[in-house]
C-alpha cells in the first residue's frame, strides 16, 4: 500500500492530518497497538516539525506486510547541525510554535524514541529528509 | 460482622476507583463538553501538561490529561497519544472545530473552572493514579 500527503508550512490547523490518516489506515489493518502509537507519534512529531520549520514537504508512506516506511520531504531552511538538534531541549522553534504547545527541543529524540529506525538528512537552505521505519513484529 | 465490614470497605473501594466522565465533572465543577459518544468511560490515569511535547512521550494509554493548552493541536496530540479525556481548566472554551475533531476520535472534553494545580489536587485525591 502506498500513501501520498501533502503538507503546508506554517498551517497548524492542518497540522497531525497526515498523521491521523496513517493511524486510521493502520488501525483498520490490525496492526499491534504498541506499533501504531509509536508511528504515529513519530510520524506526529515530524510532521509537526515540517509545519513549524519548513515551506511545504511531501509525506510518502509504505505499508508491506513486514513494515511501515514513511519518507517524508521538505523544501525549508534545514537542519545545520543534526547532532545538535537530537539533544534534548535544543530547538529553533518560533513563539508561535511553543504557543501551540511543541518547540521544547524534545521532538527528535521522541521520534527516535518511537522508530525502530530513523534516518535524518539536511541541506541547509534546501531542506530535511526524514526516514521512519516501523516494524509490525514488535519482538523484531 | 468482620466479614460484613470487609465487604463494605472492598465495595467502597472498588467504587472510589471507578471514577467515570460524570464524577471527573462533579469533582471539578466542570461541565462535559462532549462525551464522544462513551458516557460510561472509566477514567484510572491522568496526566497534567501545557507542553504538548511532553504528552507525546507518555508511555500510558487511556488517559485523561488536564492543560490549559486550548487549540487544535491539544486534540490531535490527544489523538496520538490514545488519551481518552481532556480537561481544559480555567475556564478555558474549546471551539466547534476542536468539539469536532474531539468526537471523531472518540475523545470526550470536559471544562473546568479550576486551576490546574487545583484540578489535579482533587483528582488526585480521587485516587486517578498520576503516571509517574
Amino acid at each position: 500500500m502506498h500513501f501520498k500527503y501533502h503538507v503546508e508550512g506554517g498551517n497548524f490547523s492542518q497540522a497531525g492530518f497526515t498523521s491521523s490518516q496513517v493511524k486510521k489506515t493502520l488501525k483498520q489493518l490490525n496492526v499491534d497497538g504498541e506499533v501504531i502509537r509509536r508511528t504515529v507519534i513519530a510520524l506526529y512529531e515530524a510532521e509537526v516539525n515540517i509545519v513549524a520549520h519548513a515551506y511545504k514537504g511531501n509525506i510518502a508512506v509504505d505499508i508491506d506486510p513486514e513494515k511501515i516506511s514513511i519518507l517524508l520531504d521538505d523544501e525549508g531552511p534545514g537542519i545545520p547541525d543534526i547532532q545538535k538538534a537530537m539533544e534534548v531541549g535544543y530547538s529553533t522553534a518560533t513563539p508561535q510554535v511553543r504557543e501551540m504547545g511543541f518547540g521544547a527541543g524534545m521532538g527528535l529524540s521522541n521520534m527516535k524514541n518511537n522508530s525502530d529506525r530513523l534516518d535524518i538528512n539536511s541541506v541547509v537552505g534546501k531542506g530535511t529528509r526524514v526516514m521512519i521505519i516501523n516494524y509490525f513484529n514488535p519482538t523484531r | 460482622m468482620q466479614l460484613n465490614l470487609w465487604a463494605i470497605h472492598f465495595e467502597m473501594a472498588a467504587t472510589n476507583n471507578l471514577v467515570n466522565l460524570e464524577k471527573i465533572a462533579q469533582l471539578l465543577d466542570g461541565q462535559i463538553i462532549t462525551d464522544a459518544g462513551n458516557p460510561n468511560r472509566i477514567i484510572e490515569g491522568a496526566f497534567a501538561s501545557d507542553l504538548m511535547s511532553d504528552v507525546l512521550t507518555l508511555p500510558t494509554n487511556h488517559l485523561l490529561l488536564l492543560t490549559g493548552l486550548v487549540n487544535i493541536q491539544a486534540i490531535r496530540t490527544a489523538e496520538m497519544s490514545d488519551i481518552d479525556c481532556i480537561v481544559f481548566v480555567r475556564n478555558k472554551k474549546v471551539t466547534v472545530e476542536m468539539t469536532n475533531l474531539a468526537n471523531e476520535n472518540g475523545i470526550a472534553i470536559i471544562h473546568s473552572p479550576f486551576s490546574m494545580y487545583k484540578a489535579s489536587g482533587i483528582l488526585y485525591q480521587a485516587g486517578i493514579k498520576p503516571v509517574y
